[in-house]
C-alpha cells in the first residue's frame, strides 16, 4: 500500500521562512551585493569587482583582527569549560542549596551586555574601581585603557565572569540526567571520584558540553558589545575582534564594501565552523542511536 | 504599490549568482521527489544525504573562490572550473 504524505504541513513552517528571509536572508543578500559595489552615500553604487575581497584578504589589520579573534575563543573555552564543569560537579544535588545555586548562576546570564561592559569598565579603572585599584595595590601594574595586556585580561575576565554559568547550567542539567544506579555501581566497585568523573559522568555530559562548545565558541567569536564598551576595540587595535573591526570599517569610515566582503568572509568563517560542530553533535546522537538499537 | 529594490544594490551578476543557487534549491528538491535520498557514510567518515552533499559543494567552493582571489593570480574562472570538479568529487565520494 502507497503511503500518503500530507504536505500541507509545510504552509506551518511559512511563517518562520517569512522572518528569516527578512531578518536574515534579505540583509544578507544586501551585503553581498554591497561588497562588489563602492558608494559615497546617497544610494548611489558604483560596481568595483573583486577589489574589496582581494582587499580584505591581503589586509593585515584584517589577519590581525582574525588572529585576535580565535585566541579570544580559544582562550575562553579553554578557561570556561572546564570551568564550568568543576562548578556543576560542586553544586548540591538536592536541598536547598540547587534553587539557591541555580538563581545564582543564571543571574549574570540575565544581564544585558552592554551593562555587563559597563560593570566592568568601571570594575576595572585604576582610580575607583574595585578590581583596577586592588590590583595596582598590590603591585601589580594594571590598567586596561593603555596596556594591552591588562585589556585582554578584563575582556577575557568579563566573559568567563558572564558565560561560565551557561556551561555550569548545561553541564548540571546533564549530570543531573544520571540515574543513581550508575553511582551505586561505581560505589560497589570502589571506583574513586576520577574513575566515576572518567567513566560515568564524562561520558553522559558529552553531548550537552559539544552543545556548550559550539554556543560558547560561536557566541565569542561574534563578540562585539562587551569589549566595544570596555575597551573600545584598543588599547591601539589589542582587543579589535572582527566584530569590533568591522563596525569600525562599515560605520566609522562608511566603507560599505570593504565592511561587505570582511562580512561574507567572516560569514563563511562562521558557516564552516557551524557545520563541523553540527556535523561532530549529530554524529555523536547517530552513534548513541546505532547503540540504543 | 510600486516595489522599490534601489535600496539593496542590485547588480546582474549578483542576481544572477543568487538565481544560480536559487535554481539548484528547486533542483535539487525536484531531484528530491522523484528520486529520495539515500544516507550514505563517504570518505569523511559521516553519514550525508544529497543535501548535505550539495552544502559541502557550495560552501567549499566559496572557500576555493576567496582563496583564489587572495592568493593566487590566474583567472578565476579556474577557481570555477576546480569548484565544478570539487562538486563532482564531492557528490560521488562524499
Amino acid at each position: 500500500m502507497e503511503r500518503k504524505v500530507n504536505q500541507k504541513a509545510w504552509f506551518l513552517v511559512l511563517p518562520v521562512v517569512l522572518i528569516v528571509c527578512f531578518s536574515a536572508l534579505i540583509p544578507l543578500m544586501t551585503v553581498v551585493n554591497y561588497a562588489f559595489q563602492d558608494t559615497f552615500g546617497g544610494n548611489e553604487f558604483f560596481w568595483a569587482g573583486l577589489v574589496w575581497f582581494e582587499d580584505i584578504l591581503n589586509s593585515s589589520r584584517f589577519h590581525d583582527a582574525l588572529w585576535r579573534q580565535f585566541l579570544f575563543s580559544g582562550l575562553i573555552l579553554l578557561i570556561e569549560i572546564p570551568l564550568g564543569v568543576v562548578v556543576a560537579l560542586s553544586m548540591p544535588r538536592r536541598g536547598l542549596g540547587v534553587p539557591i545555586c541555580l538563581v545564582l548562576m543564571a543571574l549574570p546570564l540575565l544581564i544585558p551586555w552592554n551593562v555587563v561592559g559597563t560593570i566592568w569598565q568601571i570594575f576595572g579603572r585604576v582610580d575607583i574601581g574595585l578590581l583596577g585599584w586592588a590590583v595596582n595595590s598590590l603591585g601589580i601594574s594594571y590598567n586596561y585603557t593603555t596596556d594591552p595586556l591588562s585589556a585582554w585580561v578584563t575582556v577575557v575576565l568579563m566573559d568567563v565572569w558572564h558565560w561560565t554559568s551557561l556551561v555550569v547550567l548545561l553541564a548540571y542539567a546533564g549530570l543531573r540526567s544520571i540515574p543513581e544506579a550508575y553511582y551505586q555501581a561505581a560505589r560497589i566497585d570502589g571506583a574513586s571520584r576520577w574513575a566515576v568523573f572518567r567513566h560515568i559522568q564524562l561520558p553522559k555530559i558529552r553531548r550537552v558540553l559539544v552543545i556548550a562548545i559550539l554556543l560558547r565558541f560561536m557566541d565569542s567569536f561574534m563578540i562585539y558589545t562587551e569589549p566595544f564598551v570596555v575597551t573600545g576595540g584598543g588599547p591601539g587595535s589589542a582587543t579589535s575582534f572582527l566584530s569590533v573591526d568591522l563596525v569600525k570599517i562599515a560605520i566609522g569610515q562608511f566603507d560599505l564594501g570593504r565592511a561587505a566582503a570582511m562580512s561574507i568572509i567572516y560569514f563563511l568563517i562562521i558557516l564552516a565552523l557551524s557545520w563541523v560542530f553540527y556535523t561532530v553533535m549529530t554524529a555523536k546522537r547517530r552513534d548513541d542511536m546505532e547503540v540504543g538499537q | 504599490m510600486e516595489l522599490n529594490l534601489q535600496w539593496m544594490a542590485w547588480t546582474w551578476q549578483t542576481g544572477l549568482f543568487f538565481v544560480g543557487i536559487f535554481l539548484g534549491l528547486v533542483a535539487m528538491s525536484l531531484w528530491q521527489q522523484v528520486s529520495p535520498t539515500v544516507e550514505r557514510v563517504g570518505i569523511l567518515g559521516i553519514v550525508t544525504t544529497r543535501g548535505d552533499r550539495f552544502f559541502i559543494s557550495l560552501l567549499g567552493s566559496a572557500y576555493i573562490h576567496v582563496i583564489w582571489i587572495g592568493f593566487v593570480d590566474l583567472d578565476l574562472l579556474w577557481a570555477s572550473a576546480l569548484s565544478i570538479a570539487y562538486a563532482i568529487a564531492v557528490f560521488r565520494w562524499v
